[in-house]
This record gives structure tokens, C-alpha cells and sequence, in this order.
């Protein structure tokens, strides 16, 4: 077929106007951030002490990360959706909230004695950390992906793994309210090691789901 | 000395027709693709030649990118110029082409940066990829976006003559397309 004569059908569908990339992902991240806040009061809820738990740093610091993870992975998996776009701010808050996590895991080093670490980092529900998180991060993580697919993301891979970035910031903000173990060694251990569990699926999910 | 070249008043001109296209001007659409053509044609060519392969199957990266830009226009930010946007597809789609061909496929940024005259279409008898693609599609989709496209009937025509309604035509035609730009991708 000639291009000229194949240009004829591109016009003629140009008058349907798609939807905005924008408005999907927002739809997104609300639905899915809804989803997972029901799943999480209807099964495993917050922690019966919550309300003086709030009264401590250590506590509070976790919703910080985790949301700021998730606004940070949320920005710049836009950027990744559309072609030509630098990825920008959004790269560079992800590394700020790595850094952050890095000077809390420095602090509590310096602040609690070298024999307290190991029961620290270990805490007492890793297990839970491991399989609550990715579990919380189902909705948003299907619902972002699907949001996805409507963009053109030229790193299938990179964009399906910020997307995981992005649900189990999500799924570990409301994780946080159940979890007792406070410290950032905690933190920075299991809830790391769940979150790239979920960005390694988001990886192997993109390659395949976002080609276009 | 910042000029604003000849290249860059006629890519202002080209976003310009974007804006327009996607507020529904069909005439301002229309003339952007047949600006890109040649473009993305000459770019396609040149990532061709770098990777030591004939041109003859130039036209079915230019279709495939076309055909790209048409279904994700909704992914270029409109506050931002058009051919960093289109550049970054046309590259996307090259290198698949060359990949299914099984060349390298590091393609520097540059050879999209000039744009020179492009050489001629290939011999219109001669069918490529969308001909065979067209073939995997239902009859209907098939029956459609060859009555607008070879026949080069309008969508009401196209209407009348298959006893369906404008709507359905277009729905039609639109999933037709999406189904194309998939069949694209599954090519080995």
C-alpha cells in the first residue's frame, strides 16, 4: 500500500480524540490507592497502639518515605510515558528519598547501641513486611500498568519497574500503620528488599505489557 | 548566536498544525503527516544504510512510525515542540524494524537531527508490510481500511457502501488500526 494512500486512514481516525495520558494515570493512582486502603482496613488494619506510636519519629518517618517514594516514582513514570520527555525531577526525588532513608539508617546507627542493631534490622514481623507489601500493592500496580499501556513508554522494562516503585510505595505506606517494627534499619531492610520484589515484577511485567 | 534557522520556524509551523490537529482540524492534520512522511522516510533510510540494508523495505518503517504517531498523539505534551516527540517514536520503531531484521541497533541521535530530501516511495505494486498485515485482520476491519485508504472513500461513503453507520465505521477503523499496530509488534 502506498504511504500517501495509508495516510487517508490516519486522518479519517484522527477525528476521534483519544483520552489524556495524564487524566488515566491520576484515575490510576487514586483507584488503585482506594483499592488498597479498603483491603487493608477490612483484613489486616492498623496497629492496636497506633495512637501512641504516632507520637514517635521513628513511626512517622516511615509514611514520609513511603509516600514520598511513591510521589517520587508516580512523577517520573509520567515523564517515562511519553517519548522525548527527561525523566528530570522525578529521577532525582527518587534519589532524594534514598538519601533520606540513607541518613535515618546513619542516625539510628549513631544513636542506638552497636548491640541493639542486629534485633533492630531483624525486628520481629519480616515476614509479614514481605508478603503485606507486594499484597497491598496489587491494585495500584495493575491499575498504573494498565495506565500505562495507554502511553508509549520507550523503556518498557524501566517503566514497568518505576510503576512498582510507585505501588509498593503505596502498598507500604498502609503496610507501615500495621508494621511494629519502627527502626530504619527495619526499614531500610525489609521494606527495601519488598519493594524491589515488586519493581523486579514491574520490570518483567513491563517487557512485556508495554511494548507498542 | 541563537539564528532561528529555516529547519526550526518550519518545525515551529509543524507543532503549530499538531495543536490544530488535536483541537480536531483534520485539514491541519492532513498537512502535518505529509510533512512528517519525507522526514521520517529520509531518517528511516539513513538507519537502513548505516545498517547495510537495502532500502526496499524503508516504506514499512515509515508506515509502522506513521502509523505510531497517529495512535499515541496523545503522549506529546502540546505545551512542548513536536519533533523531539516524533524524533523519539521514529528512533523507537527504526530500531525495531532493524531488530526484527536482526542488525545493531545503536543508532545515533544525529541521524534524525538533519532532514534531506527523501528518495522515492518503492514501486507501488509492490505490497509490504501493512498489505500482509491487513491480511490477519477480521474482514470487516480489513473491508474498511482498505475502502479508505486504496479505494479512498470517506468515511460516510465507506458507510453507505457496507450498510453500516458512520459509527460503526469508525469504531471500526479505529480498532482496525490498534489491531494493525499490534500485529506490527508481534512480527517475530
Amino acid at each position: 500500500m502506498r504511504t500517501d494512500d495509508f495516510l487517508g486512514a490516519l486522518i479519517a481516525d484522527g477525528e476521534v480524540r483519544p483520552a489524556p495520558l495524564g487524566q488515566g494515570f491520576v484515575l490510576a493512582l487514586l483507584g488503585g490507592t482506594a483499592a488498597t486502603a479498603a483491603l487493608f482496613f477490612a483484613t489486616i488494619g492498623p496497629r492496636p497502639d497506633i495512637a501512641s506510636a504516632a507520637q514517635t519519629l521513628r513511626f512517622l518517618l516511615k509514611f514520609v518515605e513511603c509516600a514520598a517514594l511513591a510521589a517520587a516514582a508516580f512523577v517520573l513514570v509520567a515523564r517515562l510515558v511519553r517519548p522525548g520527555a527527561a525523566a528530570g525531577f522525578g529521577a532525582a526525588a527518587l534519589i532524594g528519598v534514598a538519601a533520606l532513608l540513607a541518613g535515618a539508617v546513619v542516625t539510628e546507627l549513631l544513636v542506638v547501641p552497636s548491640a541493639d542493631w542486629g534485633r533492630r534490622l531483624v525486628g520481629t514481623n519480616w515476614y509479614h513486611c514481605l508478603a503485606l507489601i507486594p499484597i497491598l500493592s496489587i491494585a495500584p500496580f495493575a491499575a498504573l500498568m494498565i495506565a500505562a499501556r495507554h502511553g508509549a513508554p520507550t523503556r518498557p522494562h524501566l517503566t514497568g519497574a518505576v510503576v512498582g516503585l510507585v505501588s509498593a510505595g503505596i502498598g507500604a505506606f498502609f503496610y507501615a500503620a500495621n508494621c511494629t517494627d519502627d527502626s530504619p534499619l527495619f526499614v531500610a531492610t525489609w521494606y527495601t528488599l519488598a519493594t524491589a520484589l515488586v519493581a523486579g515484577l514491574g520490570a518483567a511485567v513491563g517487557g512485556r505489557v508495554l511494548r507498542w | 548566536m541563537p539564528v532561528r534557522t529555516g529547519g526550526e520556524a518550519r518545525e515551529a509551523t509543524w507543532t503549530d498544525w499538531m495543536r490544530s490537529a488535536m483541537g480536531g482540524d483534520q485539514a491541519a492534520y492532513r498537512r502535518l503527516l505529509e510533512a512528517l512522511t519525507p522526514v521520517v522516510r529520509a531518517a528511516a533510510s539513513r538507519g537502513f544504510a548505516r545498517a547495510g540494508l537495502g532500502t526496499s523495505d524503508v516504506e514499512d518503517v515509515v508506515q509502522e512510525t506513521l502509523l505510531a504517531i497517529h495512535l499515541k498523539r496523545h503522549t506529546w505534551d502540546m505545551s512542548q515542540p513536536l519533533m523531539p516527540w516524533v524524533v523519539t517514536i521514529a528512533r523507537n520503531k527504526l530500531i525495531d524494524q532493524l531488530r526484527r531484521r536482526g542488525r545493531r541497533t545503536d543508532l545515533p541521535v544525529d541521524d534524525f537531527a538533519e532532514i534531506l530530501p527523501a528518495p522515492a516511495e518503492r514501486d507501488p505494486t509492490e505490497s509490504g508490510d501493512v498489505d500482509r498485515l491487513l491480511g490477519q485482520l477480521g474482514d470487516r476491519q480489513r473491508d474498511i481500511v482498505r475502502s479508505i485508504t486504496v479505494e479512498d472513500r470517506s468515511i460516510a461513503e465507506t458507510a453507505r457502501r457496507l450498510e453500516m453507520t458512520e459509527g460503526a465505521v469508525r469504531v471500526a477503523l479505529h480498532r482496525g488500526l490498534k489491531a494493525l499496530a499490534a500485529l506490527y509488534r508481534r512480527e517475530p
